[in-house]
Order: C-alpha cells, then structure tokens, then sequence
C-alpha cells in the first residue's frame, strides 16, 4: 500500500499531537512570562514618571500630544497596569499602590460652592483598599501594598467562571473600603472597569458608571462559593443641604466613620489630593482624634512625620512638608534612620500658625512606629488634627457654607438679570 | 591514478561482519589519506564494465554520500571537499560517470545518473560543468544512440532538474531539456523505459518551464503531450503522467482554464476505472485544486481586492459531476484500512478530497452528499454504511455552522446507536465522525451539545472506549475535543464535572490496556486525558486533578521498575516516562491557575522533582525533553523555592543545554533557563557562568539548528533580568554576539518565508536580550551600556525601515526603545534628537489594533519625551 502523497493528511489521521500542542503552549507561556517581566520593571519605571518629574508644557510634547490622539481612546497615562502590579514583590509594591490610590485630604476650610461642585457620602469605617478583578481572581491590597484578601468574585474575571463579555486579561479595580462587621467590600470609586480606564473622567461620570456596572455583575449578590464577599456602592449624595443632612445623621448599614467629599469635575488624581476631602466630628465617627501605637487618644496631639537625612521631619506630602527636626545627636542616640517614620509628640502651647502655616515648635520623640505603617501622616491631617483639639470645623459650619452659597447664588442670578 | 578497491568494495558488502569492519575501515583511510584519489577510484569501479556489480553500485553509493548529506552542516562540508578537488581529477570523475550512462547494466546507468546530479548541484550554482547539459542532450538527439542511453540521459536530466535552482539555468538550456524531454514522451517512437524516464523528468523540469508556460503555443503543446500521455497503456506511464498534472495544477493553476474541461474528464474516467495508483494520482489532482482555491480564498478574505487574484472557482463549477465521483470512492474500502492510520486507498483518498472540497464551496457541497448519506446509512451492508457515515464526517468542516447544525441534531442519536454496529469498519468511522462533529461544531453556546443529550453521549463514549483499539483510539479523539468545547468556557466547563471521575478512570484503564501496546492507544488515552484536565473547572475539581496528580506520579514510579532487555524496551519505557511527564505539566499549568488550586501544586513539588530527576537518571545520554517541559512548568510555580532544586538538577540542565544534535531537547532547555530564571531572580546567579558558558557555545556552534539561536538571545535578557548589575562580567562576550547577529540579520537574504520569519525572530531574540540588559542595568549600571545606543538605535532604524518586519519584532523594537530612554535617561538626549525615525515609528504603532502595542508604544513615547525635555 503506497504511502500518501507527501503534503497530504489523511483526514481520519489527527492534524497536531497533544506533544506538539503541550510545546507551543509551553513556548507561548514562556514568551508571555517574559514580557510580564519585562513590563513589570517598565510599568515601575512609568509609575516614577508619573510622578511629575515631567514639564508640562515643552514644545516636543504639543507636537507628540497629537500622535497620541491620533490613537483613539488610548489615554496618555500607562502607568495602569495593576495586573502586573500585582505580582511586584516588596518595597516596590507598597510604593506603587501608595501612588495609585487617591488620597483625600483633611478638611481643615470648607470648600467654596460645596453644594454645587461637591458630592457628599458617609464614609464607611474599615480598611481602604484597592480591589483587583482579572484573570479569575480578585485581589485586595491595602494601602501599604500588603493583600487583604485573595478571592473569587462575581467581579468581571473575578472568578474561574463563565465570563464571556471580555478578554479574561481585562482588569477592573475598585476603590473600596472593607468594613469588617458585615464582611463588605464598600465601593467609593471605580477606577477601571473591564479594561477601560476611568482615571481621566470626572467623579460626576465615575459614580454614574459604578452605579450602573456594578448592579450588571451581580458583585452585590450575598456571599457564594464563587463570590466570597459582597460589594455594595455607598449612597451617594449631592452636596446640599439635604444630602448633608442624610449622610451626617441618615442610618446606613455600615458603621460610620466620617464624612467623604468629592470634587464632581475631578479626575482620579493619584496621590493627595484637596478634590477629595475627609471631615469628621464625634457624631459621625469614633474616630476623631488620631490614637498612639496602643490605641489610647493621647494627652498631647501626636504626629508620624520621616526623617530625611537633614535631620527634618517631613509631612506625606508632594513635595513633603518640613515640621520640625531633630539634632543630630538625638537621632544618633535614638538609633533612628533617614526614612524611618517617627512619631512626636506636639506641646499644644509651642503650636502657632503663622502666615496659615504650621508651626509646631518643640516636638518631643515618642519613639519609632511599627513595622505595617508605611506612610507619615499628611499636612492637612496634621492640621486637622490639630484643630479637633482646639477650634474643630463643625458641622453647623458646613451648613452655613451650603447655606450661604444659596444666597450667594440668587444674588449673582439677579445681578446677571439687572445687567442685561 | 585510480587505485584498485573491487576487493574492498565487496569485502564491505560481505555477510562476515569481521570482514566487513576491517574492509570498511580500509576504506575509510583511503577516504581520509586521499579523498581525491579515492573518489577518482569510486568512479572508474562505476564505469568499469569488466567488474561485479555488487561492487559498481558500492561505489556509486559512497560517490554519491561523498558529495551530499541530509545534514546542511554536512553537506556544506561535501561541497567544500569536492570544490577542492583538482580540476584534472574532477573532469575525469565526469567523463566516468557519463561513460557509466551508456553501460548495459542498468542499475550502473541509475547510480551513475544520480552522482551526475550531485556532482551539478554543486557545480552549476558555482557556473561550473557548463557543458554538461549539452553532452546529455547530445545523447537524445543522435539517431543511433541505443534505448538504454536515452533512459539513463532522460533520467540524469530529471536529477538535474530536481538538484540545481532554476534560477541557475539559462532559458535555453531550459528550452532544450524540455524539447527533448517532450520528444522522449512520443510512442510512436520509443518504447515503454524511455518514456517512463522523460514523463519523469518532465516532473521534475516543470519548475524551470516557467516562460514556457507563459508561452501559450508551448503551454498548449507541452498540455497536449502530458495529456496524451495520461492515456497511455502502460499504467506507470499513466501515473507518472497524472503526477505531472498534479504538479502543474499547484504551479501554474493561472493558466489551466482552458484545459479544465480536458482534465476534467481524464480524472473523472481515472477515478472511476483506472487502477487504483492512478486513480489515486488522479483524485489529488482535485485535492490540489482544492488547495490552490482555499489558498486563494485566504488571501482574498478580509480584503476588496478580490479581483487581483485568479480565481477560477473550478471545484464549484465542477461540484455537480465531481462530488458524485467522490462519492463512488468511497464505497471501494479495503477490509483491513483501519488498522493504520497512514493507509491511503480510493476511499480515504476520496474522503480527503470531499473535505477539501468541501472547505472550498462550503454550503454548496451539502445537498450534493446528503442523498448519498440518506440513501446508504441505513443499509445493512458495511461498506454502504461505513460509506454515508464517512462522506458525512468529511463535509464536516467547510459549510456553515447554520446549515449543519440540523443535519448533526437529527443524526446525533443515529450515530450514537452505530457505535453498537457489528463491523468495527462502522464503528471506527462513526467515533471518528463524533469527534469531528465535537472538534468542528461544539462550543458551550452551540446547540450541539445540551444538558438533554450529553449524558446519552457520555455513556456511549465510555462503553465505546472498551471497543478494539482502532475503535478506542477514535473514541478517545471524541472525548478530547468534547472536553475542548468547554476550554475557556469558565463555569460552563462545570458541565463535565458529574462525568470528570468516570471519564479519567476510563483514561487511565484504556493507557493501560494490554492490547494498547502497539502505543498509539496510550498515547491517545494520556493526550486525551491532558486535555479533560485542561478543561476541567477549577477551583472545584481541584481534589480530582490532585488524585490524578499522584496517580500519574505512581505511574511514573512505575517506569523505573519497568524490565529493560532491549532497545525497544528502553524506547517504550521512554514513551511510557515521555506521556506521563506530559500529563504532569498540563496538571501543573492548570492547578498553577487559581489560588484554591495552588497548594495542591506546592505539596507535591518535592515529590514530582524527585521523580523527573529520576526520569532524567534512567536515560544516561539524552536528557528527557517532557521531563524538561514539566519542569520548565513547575519552576514557575514554586518561584524561589525551585532553588533548592538547583543543585541536582543543574548538571541535567547543563546536558540539555549542550545537547545540540537534538536541537529541540536544546531549545527546550533554553527555554527553562528562562523559567528558572523569572522563578529564582537574583538566586539563580551562582549558576550563571555555567550557564552563560553553555549558551556562548551554542551560539557560536555551526552545527547547532539555526531555530535555537533567536532563543538563546532572549534567554540572555531573562538572565539580565534576574541578576542585574551581576551580567556586566558576560557583557564583553554577549554584546558582540548581539552585534554580530543584529548585523548577520540585516544581511541575509530572505528568498523565502522560513527566512523571513528567521531573521524575524532573530531580531525579536536580540531587542528582548537588549530590554533585559537595559532593565537589568538600570539603577546600577547603565552607563556601561552607553557605548552601545548609537549602535542600537541604528539597528532599530534598520528594522524600522524592513518591509518583512512582523508584529512580534515591533513591539519588542519598541519596547526596547523605550529601555533604552529609561535607562540612559538625558545622555542620549542628542542621539535621539538625532534620529528622528523614533516618531515615525510610534506613529505606525498608534495606528496598530494591538492594545499591548499600543500601550507599550505609549510608554515608550514617555520615556523619549522625558529624554528631549532632561
């Protein structure tokens, strides 16, 4: 019996061996590990870009502003790749999560125009984290880039099941804090959905997606074997007067811990950023003041700050804030080192503001803060803090803002009209 | 002088194995001490009519194995020899074997014509032998020249034909070989040998007739002969003559138009009444039509131009009269067909041209075959029956899902009963079409397959797979693409769950069936069973994959004990290790996945290391390729910890590293350094110089398989990547290595898409080598690299500008690019102000509808913008 002719299968005869499959799978695996490998070192690189070492406005960058247009939907920023941030090992993770959640500060002056550019929710009390979904898992981290949990989820690729509405590569990421009591993930922000970035959009559009995805995924069903926590979007509320009052004293089904302010217009703003704001009194949370490393509400206000090599101590800010220093001599005996976080304690008397700035005078060593602090505390928190002691912003202030930018409001309308 | 080698020529032929070796070695010195001399002796015992035959064809044999090897190295070596072999001496080696053409013993006439042949693969390339085209041609046209000579001519000019590049012949050379090739074919004149050599030769010179066929007279005439000659009485002839046609149908299907209505009917009549190598010959000359249609029509797809290649659709216009002699193929079986899966005879050659067929009309074929199918399934005969079920199976592929999807659900419960039929003929083909049906038409939204029929289908599969091993193996195909439907299918593939337990105890008793011996039903049982795990759902059946795990690693176990008397014992045990490795790093690679799954993996990580280095143990000279796969797999999962495997498993890393003749063990291994690497990071370094030694070795070893270099230079930057700063000591060695190869690779010709893609790779390997390096460099380092961007950005620019430049080398260019900014930072601000081909080509990567690209060409771009503005 002759042989076939020799490009030619027989068709009962089986086009490729499982042997030959097993070593392309092998090879593709291979090629695919590399350049995760490869990205991971560049997205680290990109994340230190980001930071703002770039000019922004130089004649090259007009002109390749347009390539990049020319690119679609494609937007500038690729600093986004959680996915691979996922697997970074270290300092480096902690220091890339630090850079990708947004920060709100400590609001120590009402806002102008609250009630027209702001939203307002009450903020609920638990550990804020960045949730991943993608390739069938979902990873939480803190803020100090340590996992939380790792889970499946009903998360778009949250989980090893049936999702055919996108690549299983595709990331969602969630800004969520989970609230222990309850077992919830508490989403405040939605920062990527499916692989669409929502960085570069308004808090206005962000929420009205968030509202609308997440109820399409089923993520808010009760606990499953393949949904081990819940998700639940908090009630967001327009900034006025009404919505103030609801979040202020309004029940909810979370313990309270603060009120959360957010800029409509704002982007997702890495880092610290005053278009988010955290405001809270003893009704409102039970965390006003700030506790020492043995959860007690000291007697004097105490701070974090690190110290740089010059012996200052500096606030968690960009650029950091200097607020006082030790001698040399101190920290040669404390056995302190440039970077550590270091907590002081401030003698209320020694304390001035001067030019609105912060003076803190005599700072006192308590010692060094333990190892899962990763940051020292902000500028605005510091101050914040330190107005709770003394001349705290009140929630009657808050109304009295919302109230007269009413007022201010109908004044401007009239004037329009008595101008034309 | 030629020395006298009749003795030795014989003795080397002798039954005595002592005699034998002794003269072999003589031989062989006389090889080694003058190669010259001993060639020039080879030949005069060739043309020597006074002597044995025995001892001519010896001679002609080694002649020709000192002129031409399979292996390229060694073939090169061949060439360079004979090139520099006297002059004299070569000319009279020549004039001996076109002497030897005119011998009456016809088996010194064949050698000789095959030496010709080397002898002008070597030397008509280099515009050498000139002449002798001319002597041969001579032979064809003297009048007296006897029969014997014309043969042994028209054959040498085949040879020719088929050794030396038809760019190397001039057009009237060309021109004269076919007009005496031609000549040769006519019957009046000559007899049956004669004209069996020139149809031959004309095969072979078919490729150099290129401005003839574009010639329509000589086209016409050169169709006629070959037409004519189809039809001649001697079946050889007739053969030949088809394959001549098959031949012409894939080379110059452009110009077959008007004769299709010809040969239409001369394979149509061969089909139906010639013997069956000829009507074998005959049916692939539609195969081939087939080929070249669907060729076309991929090319046409996606694109408007639809017009600017020649598509004559003939399987179309021919489907009503061709599909019903396909048809009749198929009923012409052989009783013991299913036995091996290379047979070729009427019916399966008839199979496979309806499936290409059927692949090139698509919708058109089914209603042509359907009434066949309705007619014959049912009939109690087996031939009729195998016959419907097999013209079903191969349309199978080709028409839309729309218009078979009913067809397959009404006659899915039918098929399912037939695998109860009482001929195995039957029985085979109905699971080889299950299976196709399943790999074809099964997807988890298809209809196909439902919650309704898939237990019925499952318990037929798992009866069925107890069937003869030809049944089993066709069995195991079916239950290999069922699972395959659910892969990617993320909770859909929970269906097969209630069935995962029964279906791998089914597996694993088919693997070990005694009558699986004959291998291929193992090895199907094993590969089937790698793909279910695949397939199966994850996190949920992680118990399952976790039992089979220790099942397959007591098997595994098992081989070391296996009795090992002969060298098939060893090849079996080889196998037997090679399919469990296998299904041992699908298991690894599917638990690796999820989270749930993970520690399943790590618990048995010692245990599977212990069991591949034992693998590894039992085999002293090679190193087990699917051992060297699982491990690749199982480093990856364990990450740092596979350190503590290092120290035993180093030395067998090293010999795959070496292992150059088996260039895939080679590449393979290549391909784990960089697993290990990407698992250990910075531990892997007290290996390294091991390692980078190894690799050096390889790169500069002119024997090693040119597919394994491209890896060897990424695998430099996956080492780059995990050492970092520790790679400046190997950089004085790989950056000229880099250099090299970067500049080999602008300088190679690429004639053909194998090279293409070569220096595609190439380029890829070296830009992922430099990422590393630069990435690896860059908080320590970096400036040792400084010396070389004007370099690389060069080379960039130079694949820039390559038309033949393929995805993959983009984006790695690219990204390698943008390491180079984010390493070098403002000392290359001038270079890329300089060179300004960095925006042109970013702007072709925004076009791309890669996301990956995209998003790599935008970080790139940030990185240079943070270079102009520093």
């Amino acid at each position: 019996m002759a042989p076939p002719p020799e490009h030619r299968r027989p068709i009962k005869r089986a086009a490729i061996s499982d042997q030959q499959r097993r070593r392309e799978v092998a090879l593709r695996l291979q090629a695919d590990r590399r350049s995760d490998a490869q990205n991971r070192a560049r997205q680290l690189a990109s994340s230190v870009l980001s930071l703002g070492h770039e000019p922004e406005t130089e004649p090259e960058v007009e002109q390749e502003q347009e390539m990049s247009d020319a690119s679609g939907q494609l937007s500038g920023r690729t600093d986004l790749d959680p996915v691979r941030a996922a697997r970074l090992r270290g300092p480096e993770v902690r220091r890339w999560f630090a850079r990708q959640l947004m920060l709100p500060e400590w609001m120590v002056d009402v806002p102008p125009l609250l009630d027209r550019d702001w939203y307002v929710f009450p903020r609920p009390s638990g550990k804020r984290c960045f949730v991943v979904s993608s390739n069938g898992t979902t990873i939480s981290r803190l803020r100090n880039g340590s996992i939380l949990h790792r889970f499946p989820s009903n998360l778009p690729n949250g989980a090893r099941t049936k999702d055919v509405s996108g690549p299983a590569s595709s990331y969602s990421i969630l800004d969520c804090i989970f609230h222990e009591p309850d077992e919830t993930y508490y989403v405040i922000d939605m920062v990527c959905w499916r692989g669409y970035s929502l960085y570069d959009c308004t808090a206005e559009f962000r929420f009205f997606w968030l509202n609308s995805k997440l109820s399409e995924t089923g993520a808010s069903d009760p606990p499953s074997q393949y949904h081990r926590y819940r998700f639940n979007v908090v009630q967001i509320y327009e900034c006025n007067l009404a919505g103030l009052q609801a979040s202020y004293s309004g029940q909810v089904p979370y313990v309270k811990d603060g009120l959360l302010f957010f800029n409509k217009h704002a982007h997702y703003q890495a880092g610290n950023t005053p278009l988010a704001l955290v405001w809270k009194d003893n009704v409102c949370s039970q965390y006003v003041l700030d506790t020492d490393s043995k959860g007690q509400i000291p007697s004097q206000q105490q701070v974090v700050l690190e110290l740089q090599n010059d012996g200052n101590l500096t606030t968690f800010d960009d650029p950091p804030v200097a607020l006082g220093s030790l001698s040399r001599d101190l920290i040669a005996q404390s056995g302190l080192q440039v970077g550590n976080l270091v907590r002081v304690a401030i003698r209320d008397d020694s304390v001035r503001l001067v030019d609105g700035k912060l003076d803190l005078g005599e700072l006192q060593l308590v010692g060094k803060t333990n190892h899962s602090r990763a940051f020292a505390d902000t500028y605005s928190k510091v101050l914040f803090q330190h107005a709770a002691r003394h001349a705290p912003l009140r929630i009657e202030d808050l109304v009295a803002s919302i109230q007269s930018n009413s007022s201010m409001d109908n004044s401007q309308a009239s004037d329009v009209e008595m101008e034309g | 002088m030629a020395m006298e080698i009749t003795q030795a020529l014989l003795a080397a032929q002798s039954p005595d194995g002592q005699v034998r070796t002794a003269a072999e070695s003589n031989l062989k010195q006389f090889q080694e001490q003058n190669l010259p001399h001993f060639l020039l002796s080879l030949s005069a015992e060739l043309a020597n009519e006074q002597k044995p035959p025995e001892s001519r064809r010896l001679a002609g044999i080694l002649l020709k194995n000192s002129l031409d090897a399979k292996d390229s190295f060694r073939k090169e070596q061949l060439t360079k020899q004979w090139v520099a072999v006297d002059p004299t001496i070569k000319s009279q080696i020549k004039e001996a074997l076109l002497t030897t053409l005119a011998s009456p013993v016809s088996d010194a006439r064949s050698t000789a014509s095959q030496v010709i042949a080397k002898v002008a693969s070597i030397e008509i390339a280099r515009k050498e032998w000139q002449d002798l085209i001319g002597k041969l041609l001579a032979n064809m046209t003297t009048k007296e020249t006897p029969a014997s000579l014309k043969q042994a001519t028209l054959q040498s000019l085949g040879y020719v034909c088929e050794e030396v590049s038809p760019s190397d012949l001039e057009q009237d050379q060309v021109n004269a070989v076919l007009t005496a090739v031609v000549q040769g074919m006519n019957q009046a004149e000559h007899g049956f040998e004669v004209r069996l050599a020139a149809i031959r030769a004309l095969y072979n010179a078919l490729d150099f007739a290129q401005t003839n066929f574009e010639n329509e007279m000589e086209r016409n005439y050169i169709m006629k002969v070959v037409c004519e000659t189809a039809v001649s009485k001697e079946p050889e002839i007739r053969q030949a003559a088809f394959e001549c046609l098959v031949s012409v149908a894939s080379i110059y299907y452009g110009v077959l138009e008007p004769y299709m209505q010809t040969l239409f009917n001369l394979t149509a009549n061969a089909i139906r009444g010639d013997e069956e190598q000829v009507a074998l010959q005959a049916i692939e000359f539609w195969s081939t039509v087939c080929d070249e249609e669907i060729a076309i029509q991929e090319e046409c797809a996606g694109t408007d131009e639809g017009n600017s290649v020649l598509h004559f659709r003939f399987v179309e216009k021919a489907l009503h009269v061709l599909v019903p002699v396909l048809l009749e193929t198929l009923l012409k079986q052989e009783e013991d067909q299913d036995q091996d899966d290379g047979t070729w005879n009427l019916s399966m050659a008839g199979g496979t041209c309806l499936g290409l067929v059927a692949r090139t009309v698509g919708d058109a074929v089914v209603p042509l075959v359907m009434p066949f199918v309705q007619a014959n399934i049912t009939k109690s005969d087996w031939r009729s029956h195998e016959a419907a079920t097999f013209a079903f199976g191969s349309i199978l592929e080709g028409p839309s899902v729309e218009k078979l999807a009913p067809m397959v659900h009404n006659g899915l419960d039918f098929l399912l009963s037939a695998m109860k039929d009482p001929s195995s003929h039957v029985r085979d083909t109905t699971a080889w079409t299950l299976s196709r049906i399943f790999e074809i038409l099964h997807s988890p939204s298809g209809t196909i397959i439902d919650q309704s029929n898939l237990p019925k289908i499952m318990t037929v599969l798992l009866e069925s797979i107890r069937d003869v091993p030809n049944v089993a193996e066709k069995v195991c195909g079916a239950i290999y693409f069922l699972a395959q439907g659910y892969e990617d299918a993320g909770s859909a593939s929970s269906v097969l769950t209630p069935y995962l337990g029964n279906i791998i105890t089914a597996l694993l008793s088919t693997a070990d069936r005694a009558d699986a011996s004959s291998n291929r039903l193992c090895s199907s049982a094993y590969e089937t069973l790698n793909e279910v795990v695949r397939c199966s759902s994850i996190p949920e059946n992680t118990n399952m994959i976790g039992q089979l795990l220790h099942e397959i690693l007591k098997r595994l176990g098992q081989t070391m004990e296996m009795e090992i008397v002969s060298t098939d014992d060893k090849e079996r045990q080889s196998n037997l290790q090679a399919l469990l490795c296998g299904v041992i790093q699908v298991i690894t690679q599917t638990l690796n996945g999820s989270e749930e799954s993970l520690p399943v993996i790590l618990q048995s990580a010692d245990q599977m290391m212990v069991m591949f280095l034992r693998v590894f143990a039992c085999h002293s000279s090679t190193v087990h390729e699917e051992a060297m796969l699982a491990i690749g797999a199982l480093a990856y999962t364990t990450g740092q910890e596979f350190a503590k495997y290092m120290p035993e498993f180093y030395k067998y890393l090293e010999r795959g590293l070496q292992n150059f003749e088996e260039y895939q063990v080679c590449s393979i291994s290549v391909g784990v350094v960089g697993d290990i690497c990407r698992a250990m990071d910075d531990k892997v370094l007290p290996y390294c110089d091991g390692i980078m030694s190894v690799l050096l070795k390889d790169l500069s070893n002119a024997v090693l398989h040119r597919s394994v270099k491209p890896p060897i230079f990424s695998c430099f930057g996956d080492i780059a990547l995990a050492i970092g700063e520790h790679f400046e000591k190997y950089v004085p060695y790989v950056i000229p290595m880099l250099q090299g190869a970067a500049e080999l690779s602008t300088q190679i010709e690429c004639t053909d898409e194998d090279t293409e893609e070569y220096v595609n790779q190439l380029r890829r390997g070296i830009f992922e080598a430099y990422s590393g390096i630069l990435q690896g460099f860059k908080n320590a380092k970096a400036d040792l690299m400084l010396p070389h961007a004007g370099h690389l950005l060069q080379f960039t620019e130079a694949v820039f500008k390559d038309k033949n430049r393929d995805e993959g080398v983009t984006k790695a260019a690219v990204a390698m690019l943008g390491d180079l900014a984010d390493a070098l930072g403002p000392n290359l601000k001038l270079l890329f102000r300089d060179c300004t081909f960095h925006a042109e080509f970013l702007g072709e990567c925004f076009q791309s509808d890669d996301d990956q690209l995209r998003e790599t060409a935008t970080w790139t771009q940030g990185m240079i913008r943070r270079v102009l503005v520093s």
